[in-house]
């Protein structure tokens, strides 16, 4: 189990308040031109010197301030064009700042992504070098840590081999065992674990773990809500270049679900929708939220139903997707005998579902939906959709199916 | 924007970095690796770079010496005529190169804090191992030609620096230029070719006419190739210097050298900080 025990959380808190700042924000700003002809030519130039060129402006951060302790595991989260990776960006020092300042305690990572400047055509062996050199490292130290990159790697057999030949999670856990060994104090990920398999995550999680425990900060741009509030102390919501909330993970993701979700701008478009999903959740059988599950307990899935309008027997189900985003398993109530009664305007119902966990170790996300009565769970045919609302981590050995049956087996010998 | 305190340190995007060594060690991998890839993308590796230079001396060879006979009362013509193809091939292949160089590694650009100029150049320290490689050839060809060494040769590394600080100013300029003017491409390619012509590579420079001789062998790429040609193929052929009229006209081609150098520099340094995002 992942739930972290309250104790350890306010001894954890307690030290990251006295932890000195390892990165300092002061009103931050960034714009990109947007130039309306896409690129100028010498040509226009000499044609038409002193006309000036329109453009529009992109403020892709707005006065973003930001204390990051030493030690801490800061996520950073936001929808696609919210301004996430401009932020790491600007404080790699790729992209430089239009106003504000950035004060940083010790060494950043120079780069935000794993496995950049990868060559296909080059051995794993000859991209490890080169990939540590650019991020960083001397020649000679380069050379010095690669056993200790292969091994971490877990890729020893296959140094000489192509990067073509690599799979894609084969890639990733190269361009992670390189990022690691560059000894950065401040490391800057953006999206690292979309690729890998659930073994090496953990592993890259342990190891985020062992930097922090050696007061290395980490500053963690994603999308997945789980991994935000098991792994981040605190975490910030951008949204427009602006910061919409700052400080706990559980208060980070709750927004960050109103933003896809429950924007009031987007409530109003659904305005003649009948029903709404409020909320969704995991929890176990003691009724305690979770985001993680080992495999083979029970957990049910939540999800929170305020009507707006009365309905008569309305469908509820739930889908299931892995992360290659395949239906897993999709309980609805129209399988459990269908009728589920009258709920007034303005009544609100919680809808569980009980199931014994026998999915393969992966990250699954739930998407709640009430369709009409008899069933319709799409996206045209429900009545009110919650895509991947919530999310759950199932642990336990890898297999290598999409579930894991109870199974008997046996071997006769004739 | 800059930020300091303490032992707090933030860097923006910079042209050159704080950091010699780790800029050096940049620009060597970068070089190297482009450098291998092309050598052992194919079995002939070293051949096929030695192909181009010695194709283009091949045709210009035949034409010039049976059907133009530019050649005629040039002593040792062909050995020339490889050297300058080989000294002028770093020139344009480095300068060509280097025009979309940060287009094409825009990944480590926008993903890499690492100073922005080893990227052009790693493309003329590129061309410069090719280079180095070339010039093998052409020494087989003086010594084949009976060439008898002489104290003078010592003269080809410092010509070599000389081509080397003009190709990488040009390469700087121009790689920065290129992410804000998108027709510089064909344009430089046209530039190149008006180049190639205008220098003394097929011809030599006592060739041209009086009224032109001394403008035409102030493009430093003349000097380099007439110098060449006086101390490493023929002592009898006039000098650089004399050509351009005497040490006191030396100020020009190195002028145009250094003043090229200096604005790749200004003009890289005062794109850097927008390189990334503008790419």
């Amino acid at each position: 189990m992942s739930a972290i025990a309250p104790d350890t959380v306010q001894r954890r808190a307690g030290r990251l308040a006295a932890a000195d700042t390892a990165v300092a924000v002061h009103g931050v700003s960034k714009s990109f031109r947007l130039p309306h002809h896409r690129y100028s030519t010498l040509k226009e130039r000499a044609l038409h010197p002193f006309a000036a060129r329109s453009h529009d402006e992109l403020r892709a951060l707005d006065s973003v301030d930001l204390e990051v302790k030493q030690g801490e595991f800061f996520g950073i989260v936001g929808r696609n064009g919210s301004g996430k990776s401009t932020l790491l960006k600007c404080l790699a020092g790729i992209y430089s700042l239009d106003e504000g300042q950035i004060h940083l305690h010790g060494r950043v990572s120079p780069f935000i992504e794993l496995g950049v400047g990868f060559n296909p055509d080059l051995t794993a062996r000859d991209n490890v070098l080169i990939n540590a050199i650019m991020l960083g490292l001397t020649r000679r130290e380069a050379r010095a840590r690669f056993d200790e990159i292969i091994a971490f790697a877990e890729l020893e057999e296959f140094v000489d081999l192509k990067l073509k030949n690599y799979s894609s999670g084969m890639a990733v856990r190269l361009g992670f065992s390189v990022a690691v060994s560059v000894q950065a104090d401040v490391l800057l990920v953006d999206e690292v674990l979309a690729v890998g398999d659930a073994s090496f995550q953990r592993k890259c999680f342990d190891e985020f773990d062992r930097m922090k425990a050696d007061g290395r900060t980490i500053l963690f741009v994603t999308h997945d809500m789980g991994s935000v509030e098991r792994f981040c102390d605190r975490g910030l919501v951008l949204e427009r270049g602006r910061i919409a909330d700052l400080g706990a993970p559980e208060d980070i993701t709750r927004t960050y679900s109103e933003l896809n979700f429950g924007d009031p701008a987007e409530r109003a478009d659904s305005e003649g929708a009948p029903a709404r999903i409020a909320a969704a959740w995991c929890e176990t059988t003691a009724s305690e939220r979770i985001v993680s599950s080992l495999q083979g307990e029970d957990v049910i899935a939540c999800f929170e139903v305020e009507f707006a309008e009365a309905l008569e027997n309305p469908a509820f189900g739930l889908i299931m997707r892995n992360e290659v985003r395949h239906t897993i398993f999709m309980p609805t109530t129209e399988l459990a005998g269908g009728l589920t009664g009258r709920f007034e305007a303005g009544s609100r119902a919680t809808v569980r579902m009980r199931f014994s966990n026998r999915l393969a170790p992966s990250r699954y996300t739930l998407t709640p939906c009430i369709g009409p009565p008899g069933g319709g769970y799409g996206t045209h045919d429900s009545l009110a959709r919650g895509d991947d609302l919530a999310a759950l981590l199932v642990e336990g050995p890898v297999t290598g199916g999409v579930v894991d049956l109870p199974v008997e087996v046996e071997v006769v010998r004739e | 924007m800059r930020a300091r305190a303490g032992t707090a340190r933030y860097r923006g995007p910079s042209a050159l970095g704080d950091d010699l060594r780790r800029f050096w060690s940049l620009t060597l991998t970068l070089a190297t690796t482009d450098f291998k890839l092309r050598f052992f993308g194919s079995a002939l590796g070293y051949l096929w770079s030695l192909v181009r230079p010695l194709m283009l001396f091949g045709v210009l060879y035949v034409v010039f010496t049976e059907v133009v006979r530019f050649g005629d009362g040039v002593k040792d013509y062909p050995v020339y005529l490889l050297a300058a193809i080989v000294m002028f091939t770093f020139f344009s292949d480095t300068t060509t190169r280097a025009v979309t160089s940060l287009i094409k590694r825009e990944n480590l650009l926008r993903k890499i804090r690492f100073p922005r100029m080893v990227i052009p150049l790693a493309e003329a320290l590129h061309g410069l191992f090719n280079l180095g490689l070339n010039l093998i050839a052409v020494f087989v060809f003086v010594f084949a030609a009976g060439i008898e060494p002489r104290l003078d040769w010592l003269q080809v590394p410092l010509l070599v620096l000389m081509l080397v600080v003009l190709s990488t100013g040009v390469a700087t300029l121009l790689s920065a230029l290129y992410v804000r003017y998108r027709d510089l491409e064909p344009i430089w390619e046209v530039l190149v070719q008006i180049l190639f012509y205008a220098s003394p590579v097929i011809y030599v420079a006592t060739a041209v006419p009086d009224s032109l001789r001394q403008a035409a062998a102030m493009n430093p790429l003349a000097t380099i190739l007439n110098q060449m040609r006086h101390a490493l193929v023929d002592p009898d052929a006039p000098t650089g210097i004399t050509l351009i009229g005497g040490w006191q006209w030396l100020p020009v081609p190195v002028g145009i050298v250094a003043l090229i150098f200096v604005l790749g520099l200004w003009v890289f340094a005062r794109e850097t900080p927008r390189i990334a995002e503008n790419l």
